[in-house]
């Protein structure tokens, strides 16, 4: 505050250090290509023209799990399927995030049987649940401005 | 000449490799999926999926090599296994409904429709000619919606990303009408057994003449983007062809049938909710290869459109469920003063109707081909078994058949044009 008024409009912002590495965490969070089932669908909208999930930087979905910091876990994980899942988990670099998409992500939703993992916390950390079967492109685009919002918060030595 | 000693089996590198690949089978069943090359290392065996852009989904698949071109290529599926046939067993027949919608979850109402269609044949319930005509509007829109994430997907994998955009742009006009008839985007769980849940709203129709304006203008755009596009026509002609015999002993059905010159359609040789009052062709194919897939689900496009717009000039007045009360909710404002009414609603929404004994199927043509249930009741309100025929589980049966001699860079567009659903395929 001091330092901006006393030296003038130098287009100088004073900040802390993990205040802006937050901020620019934000800014290009690259989601891992990674559908499973109906949610993956949404997802697809949530990217495509109505919806425009370029507007925060986020339009570009890495096939590879060692270039993104966003895991969307969109849609319901089968038993078969939760190992793969935990191994994606594991090739992504730090610092990265988890979103779970939808009912069946988050808790089982509508499938409360043999076949499926009855939430994907189970396997991963979870970071923000998104409710939904499936949840709107709005109500993931929220989620994600949530995780934006913890991102910006996280300190810095979090991530050895 | 160079003559080449064969290379002795090295079966203990070969455990190895196996290892490598993570398949759930012993070394002995491998042995018999792969060819022989397989075992002396000449050809490369490689995965494909559960995570890969252009699987559409999790499929996975194994792939034997030489060099670029496919030798054998086995799929592996489950990893989207959702249990849904077992967990039918134990809801009631409305309850099931909720379920059919996540099977294929492009073609929501299909499989609506589909399941509503058995029930409705086990039980024996008339269904008002209204409701008949909304459901094939509906049915309609969503063979459109099914091709639109078709198209978008397919050309995306071959390399065209602005049609992609384009037909999510199409789709979510579809999606508009979804959620103006049934309060959702994607799960409508709209069509139940005896009608529909209530009656369009008057925006609908609105809704649907918009897509009827839009959507030609639009499909001409496409066809110029595509269709005599010489990189598309390198891609997709003459890439995985399967004769018409070997398409039907595979089981396929649907566009990848008809790519191959057989006339079949659920919707002409056994039809359902009055499909047989509108005027619509069946496009055929000639060659059975990912281009004249293309040019039918494209043609299909606009049948489609014919049928919705006799549907919309047709539609007869009425009510849109049927009249009988053991199987249908009755109207809300009747159970305030009518003691039957609060009973039937009572019984309907805790107990559900009961269905007699007996085996029926019941088959509709999907956006994908023949999508069938077989129900089985035993008397109560829970069927004793439900089985879905699903159509793009029979049409991905032959993909060793269709990518064996092709590059690799071709399989993804053999996917693509085979139009699979892993939420179909693996239930």
């Amino acid at each position: 505050m001091g330092l901006e008024q006393k030296l003038g409009d130098l287009g100088i912002v004073t900040t802390t250090l993990e205040r802006a590495v937050g901020w620019a965490r934000t800014r290009a969070m690259w989601p891992l290509l990674f559908g499973l089932a109906c949610c993956a669908i949404e997802m697809m909208s949530t990217q495509a023209s109505r919806y425009d999930l370029s507007r925060f930087g986020m339009e570009l979905m890495r096939a590879s799990p060692r270039q993104s910091d966003l895991m969307i876990v969109a849609g319901r994980v089968s038993r078969k399927m939760a190992p793969v899942l935990r191994q994606l988990y594991d090739q992504m670099p730090d610092p990265k995030w988890v979103i779970a998409m939808g009912d069946c992500a988050s808790c089982g939703g509508v499938f409360n049987n043999y076949a499926i993992v009855q939430g994907v916390d189970e396997i991963v950390p979870v970071d923000v649940y998104v409710a939904g079967c499936p949840p709107r492109p709005e109500t993931l685009i929220d989620g994600i401005m949530k995780l934006h919002e913890k991102v910006r918060q996280e300190p810095l030595k979090k991530w050895q | 000449m160079l003559t080449q000693t064969p290379t002795p089996v090295n079966e203990e590198a070969l455990k190895v490799r196996v290892e490598d690949v993570q398949l759930d089978i012993t070394f002995e069943q491998l042995k018999r999926l792969v060819s022989p090359r397989a075992l002396t290392g000449e050809t490369m065996l490689m995965n494909m999926g559960p995570q890969h852009p252009s699987t559409h989904g999790v499929l996975r698949l194994l792939l034997e090599l030489d060099g670029e071109t496919i030798v054998n290529c086995i799929p592996d599926i489950g990893y989207l296994h959702t249990g849904i046939e077992k967990t039918a067993e134990s809801k009631t027949y409305l309850k099931v409904i909720p379920l059919t919608d996540r099977t294929d979850y492009l073609a929501p109402m299909s499989n609506n429709m589909a399941f509503c269609g058995a029930v409705e044949k086990l039980v024996g319930i008339e269904v008002p000619l209204r409701a008949q005509y909304l459901r094939v509007i509906l049915l309609e829109l969503t063979r459109m919606n099914s091709h639109l994430v078709w198209l978008g997907t397919h050309a995306l994998d071959i390399g065209a990303m602005s049609v992609f955009l384009y037909c999510m742009r199409e789709r979510e006009m579809i999606l508009d009408i979804y959620e103006a008839v049934s309060g959702a985007r994607m799960m409508s769980s709209y069509i139940r057994p005896g009608g529909l849940w209530r009656d369009v709203p008057t925006v609908f129709f609105d809704l649907v003449r918009r897509v009827l304006d839009v959507f030609p203008k639009r499909l001409i755009e496409y066809e110029k983007l595509l269709t005599k596009n010489p990189m598309w026509k390198d891609r997709t002609v003459g890439i995985g062809k399967i004769s018409a015999q070997d398409a039907i002993a595979w089981g396929m059905t649907g566009p990848c049938l008809r790519a191959t010159g057989v006339k079949y359609d659920v919707r002409k040789a056994y039809p359902y909710s009055s499909y047989d009052h509108f005027d619509f062709d069946i496009p055929t194919g000639t060659n059975g290869d990912v281009f004249d897939r293309y040019k039918c689900r494209m043609e299909e496009f606009n049948q489609s459109l014919k049928i919705i717009r006799q549907a919309l000039d047709r539609l007869p007045p009425g009510p849109v469920m049927t009249s009988d009360r053991k199987v249908a909710p009755p109207p809300k404002h009747e159970i305030a003063y009518s003691m039957e009414s609060l009973i039937h609603h009572f019984k309907l929404w805790t107990e559900g109707f009961k269905a007699p004994e007996g085996e029926v199927y019941f088959a509709v043509e999907s956006g994908k081909g023949e999508y069938g249930v077989l129900l089985s009741g035993d008397g109560s309100s829970k069927p004793r078994r439900v089985h879905f025929r699903a159509p793009s589980f029979h049409n991905l049966q032959p993909i060793n058949e269709l990518a064996r001699g092709h590059l690799l860079a071709d399989l993804v567009a053999i996917i693509g044009s085979i139009d699979i659903v892993l939420g179909d395929v693996d239930r």
